[in-house]
């Protein structure tokens, strides 16, 4: 792999490619931050906003207790979020286990959602504890079960001992596995990195590693997807496009709750990275609860009044 | 999906229904509004639409108002314990905080600052600077300034444009906590805040004469710094009239501080977070439209990161919001004045005309009203005048050093010392050159920060003692010393 131009493979080159970063200043980042939401996203702005963040959810759920109805639940409100509204978009796709990404799979296909991408979760997800030849039988299983994409989770105890290399070609050989079959997301669990300069230094290091997409958080964590978070890998994204052209795609996940949240990370993608990344292709809102509140929002937009939850499917 | 193309976000407009502004105000002097006699237009900058008729204070105006605050000084003001004083300066603060919103709309209104920084900056700063200074009313032999410290007594208060109602709270609020009475006149184009905080005067019950307010021009200014009854001056505006205010009052016993103009350097090293650089340039020069005496108005570059750093500084002012200060959006907003946009023009103009390579966001102005894109000058050398010059303005110049030392050479090389930025991932980098900077306030990784408790003021041509802090509170007691 030519992983850009950007390292040979080797640590040393690794090393050098890593050390080349500036670092991030955390109070002017939380300050930006905090400064770009103020921003006001009013009437058809907000209703752009809506429709397009419905379109970027990656519908989730990791549980414990997921069972084949469930999820077969939760693919039919992927792919029609509203019953009674046909105007509104499907989300970009369901994130799941990989033990459940062939009922997902089949059931989308069922009720014609063959356009929403199944995500699978994978590398021993959430903590990324377990030997090489686990993570990767993981991540076939996922495939061979009709994944489109791959969520892996970085070895956040390598990365914290300076085993770059480590994170490094366990991304890549996760990447050539996916090959053109899957669309490869790496997981940072940014909670677990802590400081931003971890940040932009895993972002960097997974996009040369040959990541599709770099995704803050497991949902395992708190805190997750927070907004200065989010504009450092938006940063990243941003800068790397500058030294490669290619665009790599970024994932908040864990925290994005309501509307309110969904639009303040719309508002991040709008004025840092640019309003190229305002596509399902290149960033997707990891979340649950959230598709439901753009839904009761986009309800009130057309109505003028909160509707009861009621006319919302708890699916 | 949604009819917009892209993320254009639609106008968010702050209503302007929380403020009335009346056809015509007077002066508030002796704890009333009384008539003017003569007046001058005030007007939004952003529509050029006429908000008022404001009067103009001449002789008599004044007279009237320095003997009331005479008055207020000898038979209230000066009699009443430390503890009261601090009661009323926290009940302004109060009213400001309650009042915030109306605060914030009738200054964006009357200076063409963007209500996000009215809301966001001026109105709660102008709250904390009383709650401080309401703090040491009672505490003023406790402040490390000496035992024995007294009042002046009757304050005259000139204040400036870019900031209303801030630069008010710097002056009132420690002359007040220190047991002064004062006299303030308010900029010419920017009074409607200074007449609105009469009110809250009149709401708090301070009593009569405590604090007067009379508006005008230049020659009001005169009046009040040339009074025989007025025992300390304070100024912040152009070093201009600061020098000529100096000389007025070089021969007598009267007291004075100034803070004046600026050209401050904001210096990025190379090992700096060129992101969070990148804001601080813009919020350093471009925050308040540059009308700010401390503005970063002269970035200095390590000449090896010159050009990353100059092409995401581009990127990221073509993402500045110029137009109506009152959308909340809004990030730059109308220069104040007619006058002030020709001043930028013209000191623009000296740009091109040296050679300096002039680059402006692209932006889509206003029609009407008073406006001037996001600009910087690259290929800036000492010897351009705007190098030199203070444009008040959001226009930038850009020099380059190679070595630390040269860095701080050329920072240092102007008749200013206001303000200077260091931009460093290096902690004793950051020391190392606040040490050598010669400027009344550094920021490091940081710019235009403001805060009640820290001192404020400058070197050199930028003017005479400190506001804000124990510093500022000694500008306004006299017998100062260290016991």
């Amino acid at each position: 792999m030519s992983f850009y131009g950007l390292v040979d493979g080797s640590e040393a080159s690794l090393k050098n490619y890593l050390g080349s970063l500036s670092g991030v200043d955390q109070v002017g980042a939380d300050e930006r931050a905090a400064m770009l939401a103020t921003r006001s996203i009013k009437t058809t702005s907000k209703r752009w906003a809506i429709d397009t963040a419905i379109s970027m959810v990656d519908l989730t759920t990791l549980e414990g207790a997921d069972t084949p109805g469930k999820v077969q639940a939760l693919c039919t409100k992927a792919v029609r979020p509203d019953p009674t509204d046909s105007s509104i978009p499907s989300v970009g796709a369901v994130c799941v286990y990989n033990d459940m990404v062939a009922v997902a799979r089949k059931h989308l296909d069922l009720v014609g959602g063959a356009h929403v991408g199944v995500a699978a979760v994978s590398t021993a997800f959430p903590s990324g504890r377990a030997s090489m030849p686990v993570k990767i039988q993981d991540t076939r299983d996922a495939l061979d079960a009709g994944a489109s994409e791959i969520d892996m989770v970085i070895d956040r105890g390598a990365f914290l001992s300076g085993d770059y290399i480590g994170v490094f070609n366990e991304i890549v050989q996760i990447r050539e596995l996916c090959g053109t079959r899957a669309h490869l997301k790496v997981i940072f669990e940014t909670g677990e990195l802590v400081t931003y300069d971890n940040v932009r230094k895993a972002s960097f290091l997974a996009m040369a590693a040959g990541a599709d997409f770099i995704k803050t958080s497991t949902g395992k964590v708190a805190p997750a997807a927070t907004a200065p978070v989010v504009l450092v890998m938006l940063e990243a994204v941003r800068d790397f496009y500058q030294m490669t052209q290619t665009r790599i795609g970024v994932k908040p996940a864990g925290g994005i709750r309501n509307t309110k949240d969904a639009i303040k990370q719309l508002v991040l993608v709008n004025e840092i990275a640019g309003p190229e990344w305002l596509t399902p292709s290149l960033f997707r809102i990891g979340a649950s609860a959230l598709l439901n509140d753009l839904l009761m929002q986009r309800m009130k937009m057309d109505d003028g009044y909160y509707a009861s939850p009621a006319y919302v499917t708890i699916d | 999906m949604g009819s917009p193309v892209s993320f254009d976000y639609a106008p968010a407009p702050e209503s302007r229904a929380v403020v009335s502004i009346k056809p015509k105000y007077g002066h508030f002097i002796g704890g009333k509004f009384v008539a003017g006699s003569k007046h001058f237009p005030t007007i939004n900058p952003a529509t050029e639409e006429v908000l008022s008729q404001i009067a103009l204070a001449g002789k008599a105006e004044v007279d009237a108002a320095v003997k009331a605050a005479r008055k207020a000084y000898t038979t209230t003001w000066s009699k009443m314990s430390g503890k009261e004083r601090g009661k009323y300066l926290f009940r302004i603060a109060r009213i400001l905080q309650e009042r915030a919103r109306e605060f914030a709309v009738l200054e964006t209104l009357d200076n063409g600052k963007p209500i996000r920084e009215s809301r966001d900056v001026d109105i709660p700063l102008a709250a904390a600077h009383f709650f401080y200074h309401a703090g040491w009313a009672d505490k003023l032999e406790f402040a490390g300034l000496g035992t024995s410290t007294k009042p002046h007594g009757v304050a005259g208060q000139i204040i400036p444009w870019n900031f209303p109602l801030l630069m008010l709270a710097w002056k009132i609020a420690p002359a007040l906590a220190a047991g002064n009475t004062v006299v303030l006149k308010p900029a010419e184009s920017t009074s409607l805040t200074a007449l609105l905080f009469a009110e809250v005067c009149q709401q708090a019950e301070l009593p009569a004469g405590v604090v007067n307010i009379v508006t005008g021009d230049g020659s009001t200014g005169a009046l009040i710094v040339n009074h025989p009854g007025i025992d300390k001056i304070a100024f912040t505006g152009s070093t201009e009239v600061g020098k000529i205010i100096a000389r007025a009052v070089a021969p007598t016993p009267k007291s004075v501080t100034l803070e004046l103009g600026g050209k401050a350097a904001n210096i990025i090293f190379e090992d700096a977070a060129i992101d969070e650089a990148i804001e601080g340039i813009v919020n350093g020069i471009f925050f308040n439209q540059g009308h700010v005496c401390c503005a970063g108005s002269r970035l200095i570059l390590q000449e090896n990161i010159a050009e990353e750093v100059l092409d995401k500084l581009k990127k990221r002012m073509s993402k500045i919001r110029v137009g109506d200060p009152m959308d909340k959006n809004t990030d730059l907003g109308a220069i104040n004045s007619k006058e002030q946009l020709l001043k930028i023009r013209e000191l623009s103009a000296s740009g091109d005309a040296e050679g300096a390579q002039r680059w402006s966001a692209p932006c889509e102005l206003p029609t009407k009203g008073f406006w001037f894109a996001p600009t910087i000058f690259t290929g800036i050398t000492q010897s351009h005048r705007i190098a030199r010059e203070e444009i008040f303005g959001p226009v930038l110049s850009v020099l380059t050093f190679r070595t630390p030392q040269e860095g701080i050479d050329k920072a240092n090389n102007t008749p200013f010392g206001l303000s200077a930025g260091i931009w460093s991932e290096k902690g004793s980098r950051i020391f190392w050159a606040s040490q050598q900077l010669r400027a009344g306030v550094i920021w490091a990784n940081t710019f235009n920060k403001f805060d009640p408790t820290s001192p404020f003021g400058g070197y050199k041509e930028s003017g005479w003692g400190r506001e804000g802090g124990r510093h500022g509170l000694s500008a306004y007691l006299k017998g100062v010393g260290h016991e």
